[in-house]
C-alpha cells in the first residue's frame, strides 16, 4: 500500500512539473553519454571485425565457423540493444522489456518453426523426376 | 482510489470529496507514450524481417541450377557496407549526445554525417544489385535470389525511408530549433537507425557470412 501511494505521489510530482521537461511519465530512458557509445562501438566494430575474419581467412572447420559466426552475431545485437538502444529493465515502466520479450519469442517460433516444418516437408516428399514435373 | 489519497497526505480538500474513480483526469503531456508506442512499432516491423528471414532461410538454399552465394556475394564489400552502417550508428549517437546540449548546429552536423554514411550504404547496396542483375542473378532467377533480394531490398528500403526522415528533421531542427517535439522525433529516428543497424546484424550474419560457408 505504502509502495502504491509513493508511486502516486511521485506521479503528481512528476506531472507538477508540467510539459515544460516534457519527461513527466517517469521517462528514466537514458540517451546515453559519450562513453557508452564508444565502448558500444568498439565492441560492435570488434564483434563484426572477428565474424568477417572468421569466414574470409577461414582459419576453422566450417561447422565451427558457422556456430562461432552465430554466437557473435548474438552478441552484437546484445550490444546494441544495451549502448546505442539504450534497452533497460526500467524504462517505460519495464514495458519496452516485455515487448522486446516477447517478440523475441515470436521471432524464435517464425523462423525455427517454419525452418523445421518445411525441412520436415521436404524431405518426407516424395522424389520427383523431370518427367513428373513436366506433367503437375 | 479514495485510500491511496489519504495515505499520501493530501489536502482535507481532497478528502471531503471521496471518490472511487479519479475524477480530474490528470494531464498527460504530448509525446508522453510516443517513445514506448515507438519501440511497439519496432517490434512489429521487427516481425516482418522475421518473417523474410524465415522465407530466406527455407528457400536460402533452392538454387534452381542457378548461382549460389559463394560466386555472386564479395565480402569485402558487404564489411565496407557493414562499416558504413555502424559509423552512422555511432554518429547518430553523436547527434544525440548533441541534441542533449542543446547545439542546433552540431546536432544537424552529427545528422548530415549520418546521412551521408546511410547515403554510402544504399549506394554501395544498389552497386551490389545492379551487378548481381547485370549478371543474371536477378530475383527472377531463382527462389534464393527472390527471398535475397526481397530481405535486402527490404532492409535497403527502411534505410531509404530512415534517410528521408532525417533529412526531414535537419529542415525541422533548422526552423524550429531544439523544441520538445524535435527531440522527441530525434529519439524516434535514433531507435529507427540503432533498430535498422540490429536487423543488418542479421542480414550480414545469415545471409552473406554463413551463405559463404555454404
Amino acid at each position: 500500500m505504502t509502495d502504491t501511494s509513493s508511486h502516486t505521489h511521485a506521479h503528481a510530482d512528476a506531472h507538477g512539473k508540467g510539459a515544460a521537461d516534457g519527461h513527466a511519465h517517469g521517462d528514466s530512458a537514458s540517451h546515453g553519454s559519450f562513453r557508452g557509445y564508444m565502448t558500444g562501438f568498439v565492441l560492435a566494430v570488434v564483434l563484426t571485425a572477428i565474424p568477417f575474419w572468421l569466414v574470409m581467412a577461414g582459419p576453422l572447420a566450417p561447422q565451427t565457423t558457422a556456430l562461432l559466426v552465430m554466437g557473435f552475431a548474438v552478441a552484437q545485437i546484445v550490444v546494441h540493444m544495451i549502448y546505442f538502444l539504450h534497452m533497460d529493465t526500467k524504462s517505460e515502466g519495464g514495458w519496452t522489456m516485455m515487448a522486446l520479450i516477447f517478440t523475441i519469442l515470436l521471432v524464435i517460433i517464425a523462423i525455427s518453426g517454419s525452418l523445421w516444418v518445411m525441412y520436415h516437408l521436404n524431405t518426407n516428399m516424395m522424389p520427383m523426376n523431370p518427367a513428373m514435373m513436366e506433367s503437375m | 482510489m479514495s485510500a491511496t489519497h489519504n495515505a499520501s497526505g493530501t489536502t482535507a480538500d481532497d478528502a471531503t470529496r471521496l471518490a472511487f474513480y479519479q475524477l480530474d483526469e490528470h494531464d498527460h503531456p504530448e509525446g508522453g507514450s510516443t517513445m514506448l508506442g515507438f519501440w511497439i512499432y519496432l517490434m512489429s516491423d521487427c516481425l516482418i524481417f522475421a518473417c523474410l528471414f524465415a522465407i530466406y532461410g527455407v528457400l536460402g538454399a533452392n538454387y534452381a541450377g542457378g548461382p549460389a552465394p559463394k560466386d555472386l556475394f564479395e565480402l569485402p564489400l558487404v564489411a565496407i557496407n557493414t562499416s558504413m552502417l555502424l559509423l552512422s550508428s555511432i554518429t547518430y549517437g553523436f547527434a544525440m549526445l548533441a541534441m542533449e546540449r542543446q547545439q542546433v548546429r552540431a546536432t544537424q552536423l552529427w545528422l548530415a554525417v549520418t546521412g551521408l554514411f546511410g547515403a554510402t550504404f544504399i549506394g554501395i547496396e544498389l552497386y551490389e544489385f545492379a551487378t548481381l542483375i547485370h549478371e543474371g542473378a536477378t530475383p527472377q532467377r531463382s527462389a534464393f535470389l527472390s527471398a535475397f533480394f526481397t530481405l535486402v531490398g527490404t532492409h535497403g528500403l527502411h534505410v531509404t525511408f530512415g534517410l528521408i526522415w532525417l533529412v526531414t528533421l535537419m529542415v525541422q531542427v533548422g526552423k524550429h530549433g531544439l523544441i520538445q517535439a524535435n527531440k522527441r522525433r530525434l529519439l524516434c529516428l535514433s531507435m529507427f537507425w540503432h533498430f535498422l543497424d540490429v536487423i543488418w546484424i542479421g542480414v550480414f550474419t545469415f545471409v552473406y557470412l554463413l551463405g559463404m560457408l555454404r
